[in-house]
């Protein structure tokens, strides 16, 4: 099967800052694939670079067969890779319906309307429709955020840390709303991550960053067993490393 | 439909005015309704977080277009004035939108009041186009009809009348659907409608664009109200006139804007009145009066006895 995503030797760097050093990575349709590591390990530059955000100094991105490298975010987006943010990026005074009729008309649906309700439905956001956006609690915002990018065309969806400043008790409800949302959808998924339970449970693949390199890639159990990954990722204490 | 509907009382009353008011009730209904939707254009850019402090710059080439037509080309003909006068500043608008559409806020207001000094600047200068003193236009015909001498500003009241109803109807059309919410999206948050695929460019230049052929439109009226046109048009006081019609009016309604010009004509013609000497500073403590108890604008109260009934 081809790939979805695939980065060839990206490079990027702020000053002397390396935040991605010869990056090559294949995302599979249909997978679900965790991106971790410490902040500033250039998880979060990555996905700015596979949407435009960001020109890598030098490297390739491949969306299926066609190199994305230099189109802006937009052209991205209408090609079929979404994304949601760290910190939702909602239309705050606009109704969370309105908010999804706007993300439905631009993906030129027929029918956005009955679009916008059956995403309504799909990640509970029913009860919220008629508030406006700026008033939601924060597990709510997040929700949103990812069913706004989640629109008919999406075929790669990338979410930037869909947990953060999300109460623990909420965090996998929220996961297993947007994950059986992306299912339904047969999108790929590609997630930031910082809570490790988060990714042992969801992922299907895990890409550990460090320093701007990828120091592990593979399962969850051998990843998140790794030596290297539980010192420069998880942040254990490993006796002998001490000396 | 609904909208349709409603839009015919407005149009019946002005009928109404046209035929039965004295001269003078005409001719400030006229500017008032010429105010209206160079204001309604200015809330088609609201729309998008911008507010532009430099709409006479429009406001201006719409009359001037209309009175050189009649002065130079020797058209006499008040619906092609009209036509001219919208499409003149929807050209000129087309081109410095291509500019004005990447700028934001504070930038965007000034960039925008800077081009209509431009004009302002070009105008006072020029001999050829009346410098400070302006000129006269008269329009005899109206689509081809010759008018008697003392009806034509009644007919052109009920032609700006049927205009303006068009023209907020259509307006009325556009914000209510996609377009509206997709405007909004780009005040509230363009990262996100550029993450969607959507140009948040293109959204504030077609606004643009809508805002400075309507405001063409206005000068056009007013022109033909007044019968003559001078470089006072694009003066940024001028300028300044429409944001405070938008802000005595509020947002929330196509009426408020003509409303709202309604109340500002007949403020400043009382206050002239009755206190020529002070009517700036009449005008003023009205602005402070509205801003304090109103920040919505007058369509709050509308809103208000809405709610209670």
């Amino acid at each position: 099967m081809s790939a979805v995503l695939t980065a060839k030797g990206l490079q990027k760097s702020f000053g002397a800052v390396k935040a991605a050093v010869d990056i090559n990575l294949t995302f599979d349709p249909g997978t679900v694939v965790s991106l971790i590591g410490a902040n500033g390990a250039g998880k979060t530059t990555f996905l700015n670079m596979v949407t435009g955000y960001l020109r890598p100094d030098s490297g390739q991105i491949l969306f299926g067969e066609r190199d994305i490298v230099g189109l802006k975010p937009r052209q991205i987006t209408k090609l079929g890779i979404s994304r949601s943010f760290q910190i939702p990026q909602l239309f705050n005074s606009l109704s969370v319906r309105e908010n999804l009729l706007v993300a439905e008309s631009i993906a030129a649906m027929d029918d956005p309307q009955a679009a916008a309700d059956e995403t309504l439905t799909r990640f509970e956001l029913a009860p919220y429709a008629a508030q406006k956006a700026g008033l939601l609690p924060e597990g709510i915002r997040k929700l949103l955020d990812v069913s706004m990018a989640l629109s008919s065309r999406s075929k790669l969806l990338l979410l930037d840390e869909p947990t953060s400043g999300v109460s623990a008790d909420e965090k996998f409800a929220i996961m297993d709303v947007v994950m059986g949302a992306a299912r339904a959808a047969g999108v790929t998924v590609i997630f930031v991550e910082h809570d490790m339970d988060i990714v042992a449970r969801f992922a299907g693949r895990v890409v550990a960053f460090y320093d701007g390199g990828i120091i592990a890639d593979g399962s969850p159990d051998t990843v998140l067993r790794a030596e290297n990954v539980r010192r420069y990722v998880i942040g254990e204490e490993i006796p002998h490393a001490a000396a | 439909m609904k909208a349709a509907i409603v839009a015919i009382a407005p149009l019946v009353a002005l009928t109404g005015l046209a035929l039965l008011s004295p001269q003078w009730l005409v001719f400030m209904a006229m500017l008032a309704l010429a105010k209206g939707v160079v204001v309604l254009g200015l809330l088609v850019l609201m729309r998008t977080g911008l507010v532009s402090f430099g709409q006479g710059l429009y406001f201006g080439i719409g009359a001037y277009a209309a009175a050189l037509l009649s002065h130079h080309l020797h058209v006499a003909d008040a619906a092609v004035m009209l036509l001219a006068g919208a499409a003149a500043a929807g050209l000129i608008a087309a081109l410095l939108g291509l500019l004005l559409a990447r700028y934001r806020d504070i930038f965007f207001a000034m960039l925008s009041l800077a081009f209509s000094m431009i004009l302002y600047g070009v105008l006072v200068k020029s001999a050829a186009l009346g410098s400070t003193d302006g000129f006269n236009l008269h329009a005899r015909t109206f689509f081809g009809v010759a008018l008697a001498s003392g009806v034509e500003r009644r007919v052109f009241l009920i032609a700006g009348a049927v205009c303006a109803v068009v023209v907020a109807l259509l307006v009325h059309r556009l914000l209510g659907g996609h377009w509206g919410r997709l405007a909004t999206g780009v005040r509230d948050n363009e990262l996100r409608v550029a993450y969607l695929g959507a140009s948040p460019y293109r959204v504030v230049y077609v606004n643009y664009l809508i805002a400075g052929a309507m405001a063409g439109l206005g000068g056009a009226l007013a022109a033909l109200a007044v019968g003559h046109v001078d470089p006072e048009m694009t003066y940024w006081t001028t300028s300044g006139e429409f944001v405070f019609i938008a802000i005595l009016g509020g947002t929330q309604s196509i009426l408020a804007p003509f409303v709202a010009a309604s109340i500002f004509e007949a403020l400043r013609t009382i206050a002239s009145q009755y206190a020529p000497n002070v009517w700036q500073m009449s005008l003023g403590l009205a602005m402070l009066a509205i801003i304090m108890f109103l920040p919505a604008g007058l369509w709050t109260l509308a809103e208000r006895r809405r709610r209670s009934v």
